[in-house]
């Protein structure tokens, strides 16, 4: 599975990818996570609110940090 | 069998904003009427206590002042110190109140909605739209250049955009809320009104002055499709649980900088005279105000750091416009912002925006000066 976090690198982008970052070794599950700061590429995602988290290709969320317990949810668990 | 509804929003128009740090998705319906039912309950008693607490500020700030810490009346330091006691918590309290009510309110509008609304309006019409809609939209600045992209790619004219933009960072509950603590109703009124009318023409003019080859060539290529159509409903205890997390997330982040700058307007008030700052920021300088505009832009403060302090440079006799035309450069006009926005403009747009933006200001500084 590949995670992309997107944020051009504001406290609350980086707070996005730690709690992704913990939620998939919570989780337990194997994943790849990247952090996008490319405005082209989030433009190409479809995001235009940042910090968004998308997995395997799916908007997740945009515009908002994402809880624990949602992350765990969109991955499964 | 139809498909069943995944519980949770998974799509792009899920109801984010940025501010809100987060809040439950959505509650089966029984649960959530007990909930609504207890959170209405408390709420109301919430709010007897609040006013009740705020009524009383200024008997507690004085009785702390001259009995527990038994300062002389009539002193500077009685003075600074009966100041910082009644306004710091009257203006936490105003704050906690109006963002909770923002947050609810903002729980209706996402950027995704506000998108859609505005694509293929007309200019002015657009305008005064977007300018509007700056105030309800769920923004921070970090997210100024991606919306701006998603914006353009969704066919919402150049001008009207730029309307959004310069609306929904100067135009905020943070700033009309401190404003209306410190310095009354009239003022809060005005600078919302004035920000509001610099956003509207500001953006008409960008729009009239045909720049979009000033754009960067690949952010119009885009055309973005992902619209989020079938946004989630939340409902009323996500709402208000998105007004608490909003409470949580704003005041816990600008206390400090209300407090830093009530007691930076607190020494001044107690320690500057009156009339100190007459001759250089009052009426008759009318220079004062383009060097108020331009000393604003390399300066970055949010709303909550830079209102304590124009209250006090107001009591030192500065006059309003120039002030004002102050608050607005060092909000809507910075440099940092400037730097992001050159990803996907090209220099003569930026300074364009800037100038229009500017001179916008500028016109408001001087005839605030000139009437009041």
């Amino acid at each position: 599975m590949q995670i992309k976090v997107l944020g051009p690198g504001c406290p609350k982008c980086h707070e996005t990818e730690k709690l992704v970052r913990e939620a998939v070794a919570e989780a337990g599950v194997s994943a790849e996570v990247v952090k996008v700061s490319d405005y082209q590429e989030m433009a190409k995602l479809g995001v235009f609110a940042t910090p968004a988290v998308v997995m395997d290709g799916a908007v997740k969320c945009s515009g908002k940090v994402p809880t624990k317990k949602e992350l765990l949810a969109w991955l499964g668990k | 069998m139809k498909p069943l509804k995944p519980l949770q929003p998974l799509d792009l128009g899920a109801p984010c904003a940025c501010q809100q740090t987060s809040q439950e998705a959505s509650l089966p319906d029984s649960e959530d009427r007990g909930v609504l039912a207890r959170r209405v309950g408390l709420g109301v008693l919430l709010l007897v206590a609040w006013w009740y607490l705020y009524q009383s500020l200024a008997g507690l700030a004085r009785f702390a002042t001259y009995q527990v810490l038994g300062l002389e009346q009539g002193t500077h330091l009685a003075d600074s110190v009966e100041f910082f006691l009644f306004d710091t918590p009257k203006v936490l309290l105003l704050l906690a109140l109006v963002v909770f009510g923002v947050g609810i309110v903002r729980s209706f509008f996402t950027p995704e909605r506000t998108r859609r609304v505005l694509a293929g309006k007309s200019e002015a019409f657009g305008n005064v739209l977007a300018a509007l809609l700056g105030i309800v939209t769920p923004f921070c600045s970090c997210s100024a250049v991606p919306l701006f992209i998603g914006f353009l790619g969704a066919g919402v004219p150049l001008g009207v955009t730029f309307s959004f933009l310069i609306s929904a960072p100067m135009v905020n509950e943070i700033a009309v809320v401190l404003l209306y603590g410190l310095l009354g109703w009239k003022v809060a009124a005005i600078y919302m009104g004035t920000g509001l009318a610099v956003a509207m023409v500001a953006g008409f003019v960008i729009g009239k002055l045909k720049l979009e080859r000033h754009v960067e060539e690949w952010v119009l290529e885009i055309r973005t499709t992902q619209g989020g159509e079938d946004v989630p409903e939340l409902t009323w205890a996500g709402r208000v649980d998105a007004g608490l997390a909003a409470v949580r997330d704003i005041v816990g982040k600008v206390w400090p900088w209300v407090v830093a700058g009530i007691a930076v307007g607190a020494g001044i008030h107690g320690y500057v005279p009156e009339g100190f700052l007459a001759a250089i920021m009052g009426k008759e300088a009318w220079w004062s105000v383009p060097a108020a505009v331009l000393l604003g832009i390399p300066m970055y403060s949010n709303a909550a750091g830079i209102v304590p302090v124009v209250q006090a440079l107001l009591e030192k006799g500065a006059a309003l416009g120039t002030v004002l035309a102050f608050m607005m450069s060092v909000i809507a006009l910075s440099l940092p912002e400037m730097v992001i926005l050159r990803k996907v403009l090209k220099v003569r747009l930026i300074l364009v925006f800037a100038g229009v933006v500017g001179a916008g200001i500028l016109l408001v500084g001087f005839l605030f000066n000139a009437i009041l």
